[in-house]
């Protein structure tokens, strides 16, 4: 798209984009320097604060052990929301309309809460009035808030996956005369979540980005936790933030590239229906409200994430 | 029922809210503008610029917003010494660090919801103003940010909404936000279950009817083809 604003440059052209590769140069290598010089007048560069990294000491005790938790909360919540978020999702398309107006007043309201309210209030209640241990509460609460939210926002992921389904399906399972559940269940759930996997699989990164919430708010030991304690031991502020950040970064660009690898799979597939709704799907559904994000030109989605 | 809110006066559950919501049209402004920046840059000439926004957007929306919370005030302000002009306020100074760390994150989002709207743009219109003389810059803000603009309130109103919610997320540096209230009532209250539903009925009544009226308007303004 790029290409279709500007022509390919001509002298005058070239001249200015020479003035501002240099200008945009000389700002960045600016603001380089004022960090560069903040971080060496604080002590951050030292080595010793530095040093940590490369020894395994730091890494077995605080880092992987946060790495681990993060990645248990994201899994569990994942692996609890899918089932719960298709239950919701069908329900959500049912021809009843006592199933089908709760479901729908259930998935819009946990999908317009925070999902740090739902992580508090989890937590406070497993205190109040569950016998579960305090060394288990923060891991429950954490779970418990992140399966509220994502299922909802699952629910809506299987049900586009469905309404995207050619109506043909439906009508051809009708007529070989399977029930609505059998037609369901056999025919369109199948083939939905298949269409659905790649925005499933991205609304992972959703989840592991807000696994953090549950470090600062409910000292969840998670990997943001862990700095915490890394940083209280060894002092360093910076260097723990910025290889905390990269661990996210490449965690999170691991799960979008297997995401948008599988969707470049279904979509030459043989057994799908050509139709696949890829992670900005999720993006478009994940926050509440704001009837979808159909653009002009049939793309799904664009919008924002949700999460955190 | 209602008797344990009168026992916070600071903040007052209406002044919790009115923080959120500050908070969320600060952000709102700020990534709308920063978010509009770095679209111009991904589409820009200069490649230079085009890669410093697409690593920039790739970067920032996988470090979890709580991270980038927590970072503004354990880096930029104890190690940076970005004081955001209230050096002796410390509950300002959160504040705007904190409305510094949305209009980070949240400008990623922006900015590809944009870029996704210039997409939707017609190649002949851009075609077309260069024919007739227009350089890069005139055709990005004559012809077709406004149109991408009219494209993408529909997803702009998602990241308006996730920004709302987002914000609750302040909380972490001790802005005195709705979450920050409702961690203290559901401590100290007995009512668990009617204190989370206030605050639940709270956010509700901020994203539901900002989610109504957009997507109206978008429905309202989009350029139909």
């Amino acid at each position: 798209m790029s290409s279709v604003l500007y022509d390919a440059p001509g002298p005058r052209a070239k001249r200015r984009n020479t003035i501002l590769t240099v200008a945009f140069v000389v700002m960045l290598a600016l603001l380089l320097w004022w960090i560069w010089r903040v971080l060496d007048d604080k002590g951050q560069l030292e080595w010793k604060l530095w040093e940590p990294f490369i020894t395994s000491q730091a890494w077995d005790t605080y880092l992987l052990p946060g790495l681990a938790n993060t990645l248990k909360a994201a899994g569990l919540a994942m692996v609890i929301a899918l089932p719960l978020g298709a239950f919701f999702g069908i329900a959500r398309l049912s021809d009843h309309r006592w199933i089908r107006i709760p479901a729908g007043a259930v998935v819009e309201f946990f999908r317009a809460i925070p999902v740090l309210l739902l992580m508090l209030f989890a937590f406070q209640f497993y205190v109040r009035s569950t016998g579960l241990s305090t060394e288990y509460r923060p891991l429950y609460a954490v779970v418990t808030g992140l399966v509220l939210y994502n299922a909802s926002v699952l629910a809506e992921v299987v049900r586009a996956g469905i309404l995207a389904l050619p109506k043909g399906q439906t009508e051809a399972a009708q007529a070989i005369g399977l029930r609505k559940g059998q037609t369901m269940s056999t025919i369109l759930l199948p083939q939905a979540v298949t269409v659905m996997l790649p925005a499933i699989v991205s609304q992972l990164v959703v989840i592991v980005k807000d696994t953090a919430l549950g470090g600062v708010m409910l000292t969840f030991p998670e990997l943001l936790n862990s700095r915490g304690t890394l940083a209280a031991n060894y002092a360093n502020v910076v260097p723990s933030f910025i290889v905390v950040a990269i661990i996210f970064i490449i965690l999170n660009f691991l799960i979008t590239s297997f995401a948008s690898w599988l969707e470049g799979r279904l979509r030459r597939g043989k057994k799908s229906t050509g139709a696949v709704l890829g992670p900005a799907a999720v993006e478009g559904t994940a926050s509440t409200g704001a009837g979808g994000g159909l653009l002009p030109g049939g793309v799904v989605g664009g919008g924002g994430d949700s999460g955190n | 029922m209602f008797d344990f809110l009168s026992k916070y006066n600071d903040p007052t559950l209406l002044g919790a809210f009115w923080v959120t919501i500050q908070l969320t049209l600060f952000s709102a402004v700020g990534s709308l503008i920063w978010g509009t920046l770095l679209a111009g840059m991904r589409v820009s000439p200069v490649p230079l610029m085009r890669g410093f926004g697409t690593v920039y957007v790739n970067v920032v929306r996988n470090i979890p917003l709580t991270v980038i919370i927590v970072f503004t005030s354990l880096g930029l302000a104890d190690i940076f010494g970005m004081t955001m002009g209230a050096p002796d306020d410390f509950k300002l100074q959160g504040f705007r660090l904190a409305i510094l760390g949305f209009v980070a994150y949240t400008a990623a989002f922006v900015c590809e919801a944009l870029r996704s709207g210039i997409n939707t743009v017609p190649v002949g219109q851009a075609e077309a103003a260069r024919a007739i003389g227009l350089n890069f810059s005139q055709v990005l803000r004559l012809i077709v940010l406004p149109q991408a603009f009219r494209a993408v309130i529909g997803p702009l109103a998602n990241v308006l909404i996730a920004l709302t919610k987002n914000t609750t997320v302040a909380a972490a540096i001790g802005v005195g936000e709705a979450a920050l209230l409702m961690k203290s009532m559901i401590e100290k209250e007995a009512q668990t279950v009617l204190i989370a539903a206030i605050f639940a009925f709270g956010f509700v009544v901020l994203t539901l009817p900002t989610g109504l009226f957009l997507g109206w308007l978008s429905k309202r303004l989009a350029v139909k083809r």
